[in-house]
């Protein structure tokens, strides 16, 4: 089971278990992690899922599709290289345990 | 405003609507703090679900329920929310300073010191003959949503009666599955209360470009029989008919509004709240579907109330209600914007565009990708976009801070609309 842990903007850690399948967003909130609201669900379209991805997880991730891309331009918290949107992060066995951290604000 | 909240008492907030908004008002309520015992009744046999992937993903058979699910049961647990699924309220007693008791269809019942309505739309009916036949599907929620996928597999020809997001996107969906699709509507212009003009045609022209026919200002006048109480098509006002083996219904839907109606609340196309979500006893909020509320936005010779449909809406009516609930009332102001997913066309619009006295298109809508930003006396009041996410949340964000976007330079797409976003002069001396 791949584990995430959610860093706040303020530095606290918190870890979840996540299920293979869903993705980083929907596990967050699923278990109300502060920090990720995903109010469209998951499917491109409000860029509030926005997270950091630690550096060491960040080449094992698919990379950024277009759509992506151009939402992450219009973040609330200005974009960084290490950038995602957490919806289109997929957990799996293989990919393992992933931490993100979430910025300051999504909306 | 006067308060209106009660000290907690041990019976504490009952909220009548196991849904997107809902599920937010308990959600909210233990983020500013309120202690009391929570409980969130719902009708249906499902945990609480997101509502948008029903006429898209949960249609193709690789997503479950459960895989749209709002929150984990977990979840529930560690914030004492007490979620009881499968039974309908209807019929709700209530004393002095807004506690009573609900009683559920199977008799159970259900105390509470304050009540939240959340009790969503139901869809509208077909008004013609023929429209209970067998084949006939309606489109509300998961179980809908099983039947008709289960339909789609076996349909060839599918008949979509409605032209607005459900109707639009059972089409794009059965069309990608495989069917004859045909679009029939009343209106004269798809999503006609959703979008421009522009972005209307465009859609029509997208339809028609993947194979799907449209007719516009045609709403059927019967559905036919097949002979054997199964739906085979339905005739047209000029007497044509159209064939199907599948019939799709999107017409809109009809708050539900018969609890509030035997409470005595005041009820105007939905449940009538203010700025905060208090309905007109003082007492009861309400949010989502179900409510008609001050516009949140500025619409000078606007509706005084209106009814929203959508999932962005249902969240911001719950917080806003939520939060008079815990005594720290905010009013409910947020932009409102909402999104369509059609084939390869990501719709997305913010703010409202009624009553615009001008619109500038940026980009080609023939290349699928561009926008259209609505103005009014000069303010930028609403955008639509179709394939330009970054655009869409440029002008939310324009929208919500009061800023504009000069018309003029926004049909440059070589020039990120974000980077364009203005201080509205108007806004000043309005």
């Amino acid at each position: 089971m791949p584990k995430v842990t959610y860093v706040s903007d303020a530095g606290e850690a918190r870890v979840v278990d996540g299920l293979v399948g869903d993705s980083v967003m929907q596990t967050a909130v699923r278990n109300g992690v502060p920090g990720i609201t995903g109010e469209c669900g998951g499917v491109l379209s409000c860029a509030t899922c926005h997270v950091f991805v630690d550096e060491a997880d960040l080449d094992r991730l698919e990379p950024v599709s277009g759509l992506e891309d151009e939402m992450l331009d219009g973040t609330v918290v200005d974009r960084c290289p290490n950038s995602r949107l957490s919806c289109q992060i997929k957990l799996s066995d293989e990919l393992g345990d992933l931490r993100v951290t979430t910025p300051e604000a999504q909306e | 405003m006067n308060s209106t909240a009660v000290a907690p008492r041990d019976t504490g907030v009952l909220v009548v609507g196991a849904c997107q908004a809902g599920i937010q008002l308990a959600c909210s309520l233990r983020e500013y703090g309120y202690s009391a015992p929570i409980t969130v009744v719902g009708a249906e046999r499902h945990a609480p679900y997101q509502r948008p992937p029903l006429s898209k993903t949960l249609l193709h058979a690789e997503t479950s329920p459960d895989a749209i699910a709002l929150r984990s049961e977990a979840f529930y647990a560690d914030q004492g929310i007490r979620l009881v699924l499968g039974e309908r309220i209807i019929r709700v007693d209530r004393g002095d300073g807004g506690a009573g008791v609900a009683y559920a269809h199977s008799g159970r019942s259900f105390a509470f010191d304050r009540l939240a309505l959340t009790v969503g739309a139901r869809p509208r009916r077909l008004p013609v003959p023929g429209a209970d036949l067998a084949g006939v599907h309606y489109l509300r929620d998961a179980d809908d949503a099983l039947a008709l996928r289960a339909a789609l597999a076996e349909a060839v020809d599918v008949l979509v009666i409605g032209g607005g997001f459900i109707g639009l996107e059972v089409a794009a969906t059965a069309r990608e599955l495989g069917c004859e699709v045909t679009v029939t509507l009343a209106d004269n212009r798809l999503l006609e209360r959703a979008v421009g003009v522009p972005t209307s045609e465009f859609f029509l022209d997208a339809h028609i470009r993947r194979g799907v026919r449209v007719h516009l200002g045609a709403p059927p006048v019967r559905l036919l029989d097949d002979g054997h109480g199964r739906v085979r098509g339905a005739e047209l006002p000029d007497g044509s008919v159209l064939t199907a083996d599948l019939v799709v219904v999107g017409i809109g839907a009809v708050p539900r509004t018969e609890l509030a109606e035997q409470l005595g609340l005041t009820v105007d196309n939905g449940i009538v709240v203010n700025e905060y979500g208090l309905t007109s006893d003082g007492t009861t909020v309400a949010a989502g579907d179900c409510v008609a509320c001050p516009p949140p936005v500025d619409l000078p010779d606007g509706p005084v109330r209106i009814r929203f449909e959508s999932v962005n809406t249902a969240v911001e009516q719950a917080k806003t209600a939520a939060a008079l609930l815990a005594d720290r009332p905010v009013p409910y102001g947020a932009v409102p914007w909402f999104w369509s997913d059609q084939y390869d066309l990501k719709l997305q619009v913010a703010g409202l565009s009624t009553g615009h006295d001008r619109y500038v298109v940026r980009g080609e809508p023939d290349t699928e990708k561009f926008a259209v930003l609505y103005y009014r006396g000069g303010h930028l009041v609403a955008g639509d976009f179709v394939n330009r996410p970054a655009d869409f949340l440029a002008v939310r964000s324009a929208l919500a801070a009061g800023r504009t976007i000069p018309p003029e330079a926004a049909t440059d797409t070589t020039v990120p609309l974000k980077k364009l976003i203005a201080d509205d002069p108007r806004q000043a001396v309005a």
